[in-house]
């Protein structure tokens, strides 16, 4: 089988994030950035369907700057056998990126399954890995929390809201987009992290996938930080003067309950 | 004013509160406001959209559009809004919303504004805002290029308006030709548990690590039974085993805007704060007084948790009474 994981290089979730001084995106320096969790449950699961199918190969994907090539040697690191690296400005949207992907995956020999994470944590707009199956023309099935894999497809267990989930089955080739819960990714070992570094990432140019900047469909702009928050009321008092307190303002000053 | 297409969203023979939000904000700027509604068996389902402000309601039943896929979903939208041609599509940031959105906006080859928090009409074209980071920051989507502008909307984040019963709403039937489908659902399975989604309740009780284990957040649940509210967590409280993944509100869990947010024993770190900033009232009850959640609370208890919560649901009842 040819599997493929789409990943992203997000900010670690502790960033502070500020401002740059054009208020049209954020302060890169000094942010410590990290594959998007959920994009490690991607490359685990596609690291384990590769080592039950004998002959099968396992090939990272990610469009960005040339910083996420990290990001990518990380998942080779966890045991991914090659990337490849589509070089987009850091300004290009969900459409643009997932557009790129695409065509990468349009220029290799064939393509089973493709992973990815079910957001990434920094735009989590949830719209990449849906984008990817559209442009191939492939089925895609989102927030999978397991999979059992059958001749023709797969059958997944897809979460839905207030603790329901559904059993979605489709047919190969497809995409899984991973929720948290469907398994626990491993570690890069010392020694793979040496090898790692020796394994090959192919980069490519938007022209060498068909896109371009006619491809970016939105923009963000006008960046503001949440307002500060006035300071709130203090309620004190011994627990039963605190709770009848809080009931009262919640009802005659608030007025939610 | 503005042809607005609104996707609706049921399950189990009920609309989604989203929903009507989406109608509402469409009507109350004074726009002709369609709305698509898929499903199985129905069609019962449309005047109460009428209520929220629809004026047509875009009708496609099918034994094949009784559990929502993208491809049969799609099969049907994409050729309403070819005939349509409205200038703004809206839909929830729900499961079903944020799934079918992006391939749908990609067909009509315009971009798509998701999660969004805050909606203006500005003649044929929307004006939006979104959070990014989980809400670390928020920004303006500009469309750029033509066609339709197409967002999903934060459920809770616009309000729901007061009803009126007196309206009625067009029904117009769509045909429907599912063909061959590559996905289809097996089955739905229930959850156990009565208690609303966090991402949809009104009211959020979360619990942290300070709830100590498992079985101590029967208090929360108890006192959330109470006002109708939904039982959240830290990821402090879900990595210790107390909750499942699910129920964890944060960057890493579910991002949540209630119009009430209780935390319970949760010190605030930046990724909680995060997924749960936009909530319009914020309560804190922790025992630490320099806790980071205390920055954000609007009303702000130092104490035992433990002590507290049995009492708060005593006086939630006695209003709930009255």
């Amino acid at each position: 089988m040819n599997i493929y994981v789409c990943i992203k290089q997000v900010p670690d979730t502790e960033t502070k994030i500020k401002l740059n001084a054009d208020q049209n995106g954020i302060d890169t320096t000094g942010i410590k950035w990290i594959v998007s969790p959920y994009d490690e449950l991607a490359i685990e699961e596609a690291l384990r369907l590769r080592d039950k199918n004998p002959g099968s190969t396992a090939t990272v994907v990610s469009a960005g700057p040339v910083r996420v090539v990290e990001a990518m040697r990380t998942a080779l690191a966890m045991g991914a056998d090659s990337a490849i690296h589509v070089d987009l400005p850091e300004s290009a949207d969900n459409n643009w990126v997932a557009k790129s992907i695409a065509g990468a995956l349009k220029k290799e020999s064939k393509f089973d399954v493709i992973f990815t994470g079910k957001e990434a944590i920094d735009d989590g707009a949830a719209q990449v890995s849906q984008l990817v199956a559209e442009y191939l023309g492939i089925p895609s099935v989102t927030v999978v929390l397991g999979t059992e894999y059958l001749p023709s497809g797969v059958r997944c267990k897809r979460e839905i809201e207030g603790g329901s989930f559904e059993m979605v089955e489709a047919s190969f080739p497809l995409l899984i987009a991973a929720q948290k819960g469907l398994n626990e990714p491993r570690y890069a070992s010392l020694p793979n992290i040496m090898k790692a570094k020796k394994k090959e990432v192919k980069t490519l140019k938007p022209s060498d996938v068909g896109t371009s900047e006619a491809d970016q469909k939105i923009r963000y702009k006008n960046f503001q930080l949440p307002p500060p928050k006035q300071a709130g009321k203090k309620i004190s008092g011994d627990p039963a003067a605190q709770a009848k307190e809080l009931v009262r303002l919640l009802h005659e000053e608030a007025k939610v309950v | 004013m503005s042809k607005v297409l609104v996707i609706a969203e049921q399950r189990d023979g009920r609309l989604k509160r989203s929903t009507f939000e989406l109608v509402g904000a469409s009507a109350a700027a004074g726009n002709e406001t369609h709305v698509a509604l898929l499903g199985e068996g129905v069609a019962g389902l449309a005047q109460e959209l009428a209520h929220y402000g629809a004026k047509k309601v875009h009708l496609a039943e099918n034994a094949g559009l009784k559990f929502y896929t993208s491809e049969a979903y799609s099969k049907i939208l994409f050729p309403l809004i070819q005939s349509l041609s409205p200038s703004v599509i809206l839909a929830s940031h729900t499961p079903t919303g944020r799934d079918l959105m992006p391939r749908l906006a990609a067909k009509l080859g315009v971009g798509l504004a998701s999660d969004c928090t805050q909606l203006t009409f500005e003649g044929d074209q929307i004006k939006v805002r979104r959070p990014v980071y989980a809400g670390k920051a928020t920004v303006e989507v500009e469309f750029l290029g033509s066609g339709p502008r197409v967002a999903t909307f934060r459920q809770n984040a616009l309000g729901i308006p007061k009803p009126d019963t007196s309206k009625t709403a067009e029904i117009s039937t769509t045909s429907v030709d599912l063909g061959t489908l590559a996905t289809r659902v097996i089955e739905v399975v229930k959850g156990n548990s009565a208690r609303p989604d966090v991402t949809e309740a009104s009211i959020v009780i979360s619990g942290g690590r300070s709830l100590k284990n498992a079985e101590n957040f029967k208090i929360l649940e108890d006192t959330a039974d109470v006002i109708g509210a939904a039982v959240g967590a830290s990821r402090a409280a879900v990595d210790a085993g107390f909750r499942p993944h699910r129920d964890q509100v944060g960057q890493t869990g579910k991002v949540v805007s209630p119009s009430l947010y209780i935390a319970c024993g949760i010190s605030g770190a930046i990724q909680h704060l995060a997924g749960m900033r936009t909530s319009k009232v914020i309560v804190a009850i922790n025992t630490d007084p320099e806790a980071p959640i205390f920055q954000l609370a609007d009303y702000g208890l130092v104490g035992d948790l433990f002590a507290i919560i049995p009492l708060l649901r005593e006086e939630l009842k006695k209003i709930k009474e009255h």
